[in-house]
Order: structure tokens, then sequence, then C-alpha cells
């Protein structure tokens, strides 16, 4: 192959407290390839890229560049060190003119003055050796957010980047301006650039990348030719292969429950966000939503319960009509949500175990009708010890506890509730084997007793142990409704992500 | 570029704009129904007695424009022209030094304080607003350790500075505008044509972008406070010459003109956007009002508060407006 | 013992105790308490009398902070409630008659009740930064307050109205009576509701909050109508002490006092937990310090100088930078090596 890697990795490892983010990971990038990085939620994808731009320092292992090692110790000397990277949400000025943006740190100077003729000049030139067609005079917000992505790609390439590192640059963009994008992809890459691009869309991989490497838990599980992997067995690999425990799975199926639906989705969907699906969830129902990360779990979720507002389709709750503007009225409808962001969207920090299980409830009362101190006493002591929540103390500070006790905490938040949907989005993740196991029976005794459930999960083992149906998502479409009936295996949900069908 | 674009591009792109030029209409429409309304009002010396009167508003205020610019504040400013004030006036006449030296001194000490606010918002990211607060009781307070009376100045180079006049054909001006129309100057400068001054910009447009550019943010934050330091300081320096004399209770709530000057200058309190010559309209809108009601005779000084109270609501619903279209 | 110092009010607790002792070392009987004429009179009754209005202040001033906001526009607040009183009663036929200050009372009320509810439709319902949005109120009060007045101190000889402030009823001051009653009942509306809960959660963490489906806007709007209402009952008290209201000087800097005692009671500015206690104690230790500076002899215009540097103390203490900073000082000989995260950017994957 390619003489030399432009930048190689050699057993890299980053700790943070409690976690092994990143553990003896390798990773080579040649000249003129865009190679994919390819991972789950805490594969450690961020964690390198953030390794390699110098935001976080490295424990271990080495980084050299053109064959030297080097050590990078924050985003402008990588940047100097030619290593430009151009994050998911645009990490521009938007008050600024995009020729400034391109230039900002570096512009030409007369005098010791900018020269300000040189600078939109220079900038101007920049963006047409890319054959963009862009305003450099106009302030940056004024354009698209696709095109402001381009502007990033222009000021990245511009500092002489001989890496550009791309995380998740399509995320927000549709069809067209990834088009646009791509093209402007392959040209730095016939110019020798090496690119490193990151992105949820399997497509996308597939029609742009060369290589691609797969992390997994920290570690680097292979590095492959594009063509060389199917879809399939990109998403095995991704996912992993222990798919142990298929014995209780048997078991597990039960019969659906009939009736009419509690809630159906028509067509509901959010530009950007989802593309328009059709969902219904009886009583007593456990649906589950799989798919890869990135690919509108999340989203799908959100419009259920007003956290953000649908732009098309209805909702239809007990077969009326129902527009759910905001989180309060679908709480008034009986939906429960279980964010997947525990701290930023779930927990009050500073508040205690006791205050953090009744807020919901008492949100709903109003600030008029307080529960009594002894019935939030009695609440608080009856949930931790229904769902052995430790420690045992309702007056301990909710910041302090475990990942597992806070996500207990933040279920009994919304039981006490007795809501007649709960939506749990990645209820069990970064949580221990013990606290995993005890949700997820917690779960099925709830749909046991009639609630509705949509049980959002990486993990297909866990979603087809829990779900009567599953729902499979790709590319932020609802590509596949499967029945759990006993045949369906984590092969076949897997291989319906990676073909976006019914297999 | 369809034409649709373009024109939403023009509208976009003007939008900055739109407080400043709102601004200017408002001057122009005061001038011209004072003109019309009073007899005398309608004269060039009208106008730069206008700046004579708040020529150290204009400094301070420009230093405001700094740290706006950036998303900061700034409330220490009229405690700092006190204290400058009365710095000068203690050395200068009760220990007879030179002014020549106490003049630079005091710049220096403004400068020292403006950086050092700076630099303990930056490192122990502590709110703005509570820092410069510190810095206003602290300053304050020194002044009256100073003295609590107010202290004149008698000295020559002070006296003749608030007396000359530097003649423009048959009108005039002090010196002290002179300076203040310098700082003006070197102002736009440095916002314009400065990687420090593009660099504030960048700050107030957002300071995570900032540092993953690459960008000096700690340097630019802190610097922005040396220069309203510094700017509250020379706004102290021509107070001096402006009352001849040193108090503890001189510039008490001229904070809040320099922040109103800036907002109604069309320099948005979030940071990011505005204009230096915007800064100059708002003083001079709020050196017109004081002048309208001067004219006017039978309206209480008070109205002043008021209108400028009113002014704010007006101008920071319109930005409110602005920016909340520009998100959708 | 650290349950005693790891209570949230044991710092405040323990700076107001130590200023009191300061004073004892210099005024022998400063803790004396003295019975005549069927009044109390002492330096611990004076503090408490002439810190009342603060109490009130920054009690609403907790409120706001709570939910992360800030009120600057008290000041003006207690300027216009003492305005509006006084020229009610010096324009009545019947000065001294309990009506007339009655009336005079709702009027200040109520206007206090408009005022803190425009700030609160600014800040929660408009979206401005709470900071400018009371700001506007803060530059003009001052001029309506002088508006009211016509520029003129309004005197006022009305025997009821003088109670509010400057009376004794039971033996004690009639204010501290009104301030210890409307601590009762804020600490009441508070903690026997819901609000407190619901407050501190919308202050600790906004984006949970709207997700467990807290009104939020209303409770914002709520606590600048409380720290309005707070503020206009300072005035009252400021205006009756001195018989008199100023449009120009009364309240004048008691914005800034106020957040200094919320902060020294323990409530961070970043809004979330706070403590009324706390900051009763804050208004206390502000309010001794003035009265300490003034008995050891410094020209008391210099408590500026202690109050800066009792803030800045406050805020870094409370800092986690400063903390952070503190700690890795203390502990960075044995462990050396930290994670280098900036606060900014998250920890993940």
């Amino acid at each position: 192959m390619r003489a030399q890697p432009v930048l190689e990795v050699r057993g890299i490892r980053k700790e943070f407290p409690g976690v092994v983010a990143l553990d003896g990971v390798d990773f080579r990038l040649f000249p003129g390839e865009v190679h994919a990085l390819m991972g789950e939620n805490g594969a450690g994808k961020s964690t390198l890229i953030k390794v390699l731009t110098g935001v976080y320092e490295s424990d271990g292992g080495e980084v050299s560049l053109a064959g030297q090692t080097v050590r990078i110790g924050g985003p402008l000397e990588a940047q100097q060190a030619g290593i430009s990277t151009v994050y998911q949400e645009v990490n521009l000025c938007p008050n600024l003119s995009v020729a400034e943006n391109i230039f900002i740190g570096r512009e030409p100077r007369r005098f010791g003055l900018i020269h300000w003729a040189e600078l939109r000049r220079r900038a101007a030139a920049s963006v047409a050796a890319l054959d963009l067609d862009i305003d450099v005079t106009a302030p940056l917000n004024s354009h698209s957010i696709a095109v402001q992505q381009l502007v990033a790609i222009v000021r990245a390439v511009d500092v002489q980047a001989k890496v550009l590192i791309l995380d998740e640059p399509t995320s927000s963009l549709d069809r067209d301006e990834v088009r646009q994008l791509f093209t402007v992809l392959r040209r730095l890459r016939d110019q020798g650039v090496a690119i490193l691009f990151v992105s949820h869309f399997l497509d996308q991989i597939y029609e742009i990348c060369d290589r691609l490497t797969i992390l997994r838990g920290g570690r680097q599980e292979g590095e492959y030719l594009t063509s060389e992997l199917n879809q399939t067995q990109l998403v095995a690999q991704m996912i992993g292969g222990e798919l142990t425990g298929l014995a209780e799975l048997a078991d597990a199926t039960r019969t659906e429950p009939t009736g009419t639906s509690f809630l159906r989705a028509e067509g509901l969907g959010r530009r950007g966000a989802v593309e328009p699906y059709d969902l219904a969830i009886r009583p007593g129902e456990v649906v589950g939503l799989a798919g890869l990360l990135g690919s509108g779990r999340t989203e799908a979720a959100r419009l259920l319960f007003g956290a953000d507002q649908s732009d098309q389709g209805t909702v239809k709750i007990d077969g009326a009509v129902t527009a759910l503007r905001s989180p309060r009225s679908a709480i008034g409808h009986g939906i429960a949500f279980c964010s997947e962001n525990r701290k930023t969207e779930g927990l009050v920090g500073e508040l205690t175990v006791r205050e953090n299980i009744v807020l919901a409830l008492q949100a709903a009362r109003g600030w008029t009708r307080p529960l009594s101190r002894a019935a939030q006493d009695e609440l608080a002591i009856r949930w931790i010890r229904a769902l052995d929540i430790r420690p045992n103390n309702p007056e301990a500070l909710i910041r302090n506890l475990s990942g597992g006790n806070q996500q207990k905490v933040l279920l009994a938040r919304w039981l006490i509730t007795d809501p007649k949907l709960l939506i749990l989005d990645e209820p069990t993740r970064g949580i221990d084997i013990g606290a995993k196991t005890q949700i997820q029976k917690l779960v099925a005794k709830l749909a046991g007793d009639g609630m509705s459930v949509l049980f959002i999960s990486a993990e297909l083992e866990e979603v087809l142990r829990l779900s009567h149906r599953v729902g499979v998502l790709r590319d932020h479409r609802l590509v596949a409704e499967l029945r759990n009936d006993g045949t369906l295996t984590p092969e076949r949900i897997m291989s319906t992500i990676a073909s976006g069908a019914t297999s | 570029m369809s034409t649709d674009t373009v024109l939403s591009t023009l509208t976009r792109r003007g939008r900055g704009q739109i407080p400043m030029l709102v601004t200017s209409v408002l001057l122009v429409v005061m001038f011209a129904a004072g003109s019309v309304s009073y007899d005398g009002f309608l004269s060039g010396q009208v106008l730069l007695n206008l700046l004579i009167d708040n020529a150290f508003l204009l400094v301070v205020a420009v230093g405001m424009t700094f740290v706006i610019l950036t998303g900061g504040i700034d409330l220490s400013v009229g405690a700092m022209v006190a204290l400058s004030t009365m710095i000068s006036a203690w050395l200068v006449q009760l220990h007879g030094w030179p002014p020549l030296l106490v003049i630079p001194l005091v710049l220096a000490i403004g400068t020292g304080a403006g950086l050092a606010m700076g630099w303990v918002i930056h490192t122990f990211e502590i709110q703005p607003f509570i820092v410069t607060l510190a810095g206003m009781f602290l300053a304050r307070g020194l002044c009256y350790t100073i003295s609590i009376d107010s202290i004149s100045i008698t000295d020559p180079t002070y006296t003749s500075m608030a007396q000359t006049r530097i003649p423009l054909g048959e009108l005039f001006i002090s010196p002290s505008v002179l300076i203040a129309v310098l700082a003006v100057v070197a102002a736009f400068v440095v916002l314009h044509y400065s990687r420090f001054g593009r660099n504030v910009y960048a700050l107030g447009g957002s300071e995570q972008s900032s540092v993953l550019m690459g960008l000096p943010v700690s340097r630019t934050k802190i610097g922005v406070y040396g220069v309203s330091g510094f700017c509250s300081a020379l706004g102290g320096v021509l107070m001096t010459f402006y009352m001849l004399s040193g108090y503890g209770l001189h510039a008490v709530g001229l904070e809040l003109d320099a922040i109103a000057a800036v907002v109604i200058g069309g320099t948005l309190l979030t940071g990011g956007t505005g204009y230096l010559l915007g800064t100059v309209l708002g003083v001079l809108v709020l050196g017109l009002i004081q002048t309208v009601i001067s004219f006017q005779g039978t309206l209480s000084s008070w109205w002043t508060r008021i209108v400028i109270g009113a002014l704010l609501f007006v101008f920071i619903l319109l930005q409110r407006v602005l920016t909340s279209r520009r998100r959708t | 013992m650290k349950l005693v110092t790891g209570h949230r009010l044991f710092w405040p607790a323990v700076v107001l105790i130590a200023l009191l002792l300061a004073n004892l070392a210099f005024t022998p009987d400063f803790f004396a308490i003295r019975l005549r004429d069927g009044h109390l009179y002492g330096s611990l009754i004076d503090i408490l009398h002439f810190g009342s209005p603060l109490i009130l202040v920054a009690l609403g001033m907790t409120l706001v902070i709570a939910t992360g906001g800030i009120d600057l526009s008290v000041g003006s607040t207690v300027a216009i409630a003492a305005a509006l009183a006084c020229l009610h009663i010096s324009e009545s036929d019947d000065p001294g008659s309990v009506g007339t200050v009655l009336t005079a009372v709702a009027i200040a009320l109520g206007v206090a009740l408009l005022l803190g509810a425009a700030n609160g439709v600014l800040v929660a319902r408009i979206g401005v930064q709470p900071i400018i949005a009371t700001l506007i109120l803060m530059v003009a009060g001052r001029g309506v307050a002088q508006l009211i007045t016509d520029g003129q101190i309004i005197t006022v000889t009305s025997e009821p109205f003088k109670l509010i402030g400057g009376g004794y009823w039971l033996t004690v001051p009639f204010s501290i009576l009104l301030a210890a009653a409307v601590v009762l009942f804020a600490s009441m509306l508070t903690r026997r509701t819901a609000l407190g809960l619901l407050l501190e959660s919308v202050g600790g963490n906004p984006v949970a909050s709207r997700l467990v489906g807290i009104r939020a806007a209303g409770l914002i709007g709520l606590v600048y109508v409380v720290s309005a209402l707070c503020a206009a009952l300072a005035g009252l008290m400021i205006s009756s002490n001195v018989s008199a209201a100023d449009g120009n000087n009364a309240g004048l800097w008691i914005e800034l006092d106020a957040i200094l005692a919320v902060v020294v009671g323990g409530t961070s500015l970043n809004g979330g937990r706070f403590s009324l206690g706390g900051t009763v104690l804050g208004a206390l230790v502000i309010q001794t310090l003035s009265t300490t500076v003034y008995t050891i002899g410094i020209p008391p215009e210099t408590t500026l100088v202690f109050k800066a540097v009792v803030v800045i103390a406050v805020c870094l203490v409370q800092s986690p930078v400063f903390r952070a900073k503190a700690a890795r000082r203390k502990s960075g000989a044995r462990h050396g090596n930290r994670p280098v995260a900036s606060k900014k950017l998250e920890v993940g994957a």
C-alpha cells in the first residue's frame, strides 16, 4: 500500500475517573484517503478525536505525524501541526463575516493593521479553490448550516491541513447539501489531504469512505477497506458479537397484548430530526426502538413527549387526536419520559434523592398543592426500597449517587406519577450489571401490570428480551417494525439496521 | 444566487445596523424637534457643547463597548472615574505632584485595576457583574479613605485645561473633546483593524468557538477589562478637567449611563454585535436629552432618567425581536 | 463535628459572631440591652432595627437568585414605594388616620406589584436576561420616584405611618417584628408549599425542570413580584423611620447590599439551592459590618472597601474553579497528574 501514514496512533490510552475511555487504540491515516471512524456510544470515538486535537491529554501511547512523534498540547498546536477539525456544531463565530471566520487569528496585515481588502481577496480565492460559491463578505449566520459547515472546512483546509477531522458534519444537512459537502471532500482527498470522517449514516460511509476503523468499548476492533466489509458485518462489529443469554429469550417472548392502542403516531416527524413515522403502542405492550447511535431513536421519542415540536403528522391518544405542545401536556396525558442524558436532562444535582423523586408529581400538582413532608418521605422510602436504591438515605444529594442508582431515582420519579406510557431512553447505559438486570425486570413487570413502555436501547439483546415489537431506525427513518414472535434474533435486527429493509 | 436570496442576504446583513439606524434617526428627529421648538437650539455650538459636556461619558462608554462586545459588563466604571478624580486631586493639590506624572499614574492604576478584575473573572469563572461590583465598592471606598470631602484643584495645568477653548471657525471645543475624539478614533482602529479587536468580536460571538479556533481567549478577555479600566481612568482625568475637583461622589450612576449609551448605540448585550460609532451616537442621544430638557425649562432634570429608561426598554425589546428572528 | 461545620449556615454564622465579638472588644457594653420607657435599646436592637429593610429586600432577592436571575431594580422600587406612600399621606386631609396610612401602604404595594410583574414578564415571557431587564427599572425608577415627589423631600407627620419603621410595639421596634413576620411568611411560602422545591429545580437545572413539566415562566414571574413587594415594604420602613421620602437617596445601593447579603448567606449566584436563613444572617453581617466600622471610628463611607473584600472572598470560596485549584494545591504533591478536562468540553465517548 501507500508508503507512510500521515498520522499514526499507537497504543493510545485515556482514562477518566472510573472509566477507561481508550484502551490501547491503534489508528492510522494515509494521505489522500477518506477514513471512517465507527463505533457506538462509549466506543471512544470522541475521546480519540479530542486526543488528536489536543483537547485531552492522553495517558499513554503515542501520536506521530509523518513519522515524527508529536505531543499535541491544545487546539492551536494541533492546527499548527496540520490537524484541523470541523465539529458537528459549527465552531465558528456566527457574528463575523465568512472571510473573517476563515482568517481570524491569522489575518493578513499591513503596517500592523488588518488588510481587509487582501483578507477578502484571499478568502474569496480559498472559497473558489474548492469550487464553492459563497459570498465571503456576508456574516456567517446569514448562510445556511450547510454553508457554514463548508466555511468551517475552508478554514480548516486553509491552515495548510494535512489531516482534516470531520466529526459528524452531516447530521443536520439535507441530501443536496451532503452531496455538495462530499464533492468538496473528494476534491480535497484528490489533493492529498487525509480525511477522518465520523458519521452515523451508514450509506454516507459507504459512499465516501475508502477505509474504516471500528472502535468498541475503548478498543480497536479492526481496520478494513470499505469494499471488503459489508454493512451487516460492520454493524455486527460495532455492536459486538457477545450475544449471550440467547437461551433466555425464548422464555421472555410473551404473547402480544391485544386491544386498542393507547398511543398512535401517524406520519409524525420533524425536519432534520426524524422522518415521518407511524407507531402504535397498546396498554401492557413493550415496544423497543433499535438503531445505531444517531439513527433518530431519541428524536422519535422526544416527539411523543412534546419535548420537541413535530412539524408534521398527528398523535392520537386513546383514539383522540392530541396536540403534545410541551412535556407538561404530555405528562397530563399520562406520558413519562426518562432522558438518556441523566445529568443534563434528568437530575437536579443539588437536590436530594427524595426531592428528585417527588419532582414530577409535585410539578403536576403545582406549587400551591404541596405533598406533605410525611407523604414525600413515605414515597421516597417506599421507592428506595422497591428499586433497591443505594444508599437508602432519602436525604442524600443525588449527584453523589452512582449512575445506576441515579437512573433508578429517575424511574421512581416517573413511576409515582402512575403513567400510562413510559418512554425509557437508554435506561441501562453506563450502569452496573446488577442495576441493569433490576431495571429490565422492572420494565417487564410494569408492562405485565398494563403499562405501555417504549424502550430505547443500543443493546439489541436487551431490546429483544423485553419487547413485544421492535421498531428499527436507520438514518433518521423508521425502516421496519419487527414482531418478536420467537424467531426474531439480534442478527435479523442487525441486518435490518444494516440493509434498511426487513429481511 | 437568485434575487430572493440576494434580498434576504442584504436585509439580514443590515439587521445588525438597524438599532444604529434607529438611533441616528432618533438623533436627527430630536435635534430637528429641538430646533423648531426652542430659539437658539439650532446652532453648531449647541452640538459641540454636547461633546464638551459629555467628553468623559464618551470615553467611558468606549471602554464599556469593548467589554459588552465580549458579552461581559463592567459596573466599576463610575467608581473608577471618581477614584481617578480623587487620586488626581489628592496628589496634585495636597502633595504638589506634577500633573504630567500624576496623569500617567492614574491611567496606569485604572488599567491595572481593570486587568486585575478581568483576571479574576477569567481565571475563576466568576460572573463579571459581581466582580466589577466588588471593584465598584472598592474604588468608591478607596475614594473615601483619601478624603470624605471634595478636594478642589487650583493647579494651573488643570485650570487651563478646563478653560482653554480650541476655536473651530466661530465655534469652539475644549481640549477634553479633542482627547475624547482621539480615544474614539484609536478605539475604532483597534476594534476594526487589529487582531485584538477582531478577537473581541469573536469572543462575543462564541467563546467555545474562539477556543477551538485557537484564538487567545484569556488574553482578550482580560484585555477588554484592561481597556475599560484605562478608559474609566481617562474619563476620570477628563472629569477632573471638567469639575476641577476630586470627589468620591463624582460620577455616581455613570456606569448606567455608559451601559445605556452602548445599548442605545445598538451593541447587543449578549455580545458579538455592535459598532463604536453606535456608542458615539448613543452618547449624543443621552446628551441631547439633557439639552432638550434644559432648553425646555419647565421639565425637571429627573425626566432625563425616565427617558433614558424608556429608550433602554425600547432598544432592549428591539434587540430581542431582532435576535429571536435571526434564530428561526 | 463535620455535621456542624458542614451545615450551610455555619460560615455565615461564624462571620456574624466574629463581627459581634470584635465589637465587644471596642465597646464593652455592646451586648447590653436596656429597657427604657417601655422600649428596648441597645446596639443589638439597633442592628436588627436598621437591618430590617435590608433583610426584606435580600429575602426577595434570594428567591430571584434561586431561579438563576437577579433583580437590580429593588432600590428604585424602594424609592417609588416610599414616594407614593408619603405623597398620599401628605396630601390627605387626615394624615394621622389609620385609614389614610393603610391606603398609602396599599398604593405602594399595588404599584410595586405592577413593577415586579413588568420585570417578570420581561424575563420569563420575553426572555430578556434578568440583569438587563431589571436594569431598565433601575435606571428609570429613580427618575419616576423624583417625579412623584417633584424632586422634593416629602415630609409627613403621621403617627400610624411612623409606627412602620420608627415605632415600637410590645417594647420592640415594630420594623423588627414586621421583618420577622415577613421572614416567617416567606419561609412558610417556600417550605410549606412546594414553591421552594420547584424554584430550586428551575434554578438548578432548567432543562430537566421543563422535562418534568414545571411551569417555569409563572414561577419566575412570581419571584420578581415577591421581590418588588419586599422592596416596597422596605421602602415604607425606610421612609417611615425618617418620616420622609427622598426620591434620590431612599434605598440607594440597597440592591448591591441585598445581593451581597444573599451571597454571604451561602446562596450561589448561579441559582438552585437557596437559604432564607442564610440570607437573614448575611443581611445582619452587612448591617453589623456598617455598625462595626462606625464604632471603630473609621469613616463610615469606607465600609465599601470591606464589603468589596467580603464579596470577592465569598465569591472565590464559592467558585468551583477556585476550590479545584485549592484542592489540587493541597493534594497535588501526592497525586500529581490529573485529567485535563475543561468544564465546557464534556467528558464522554
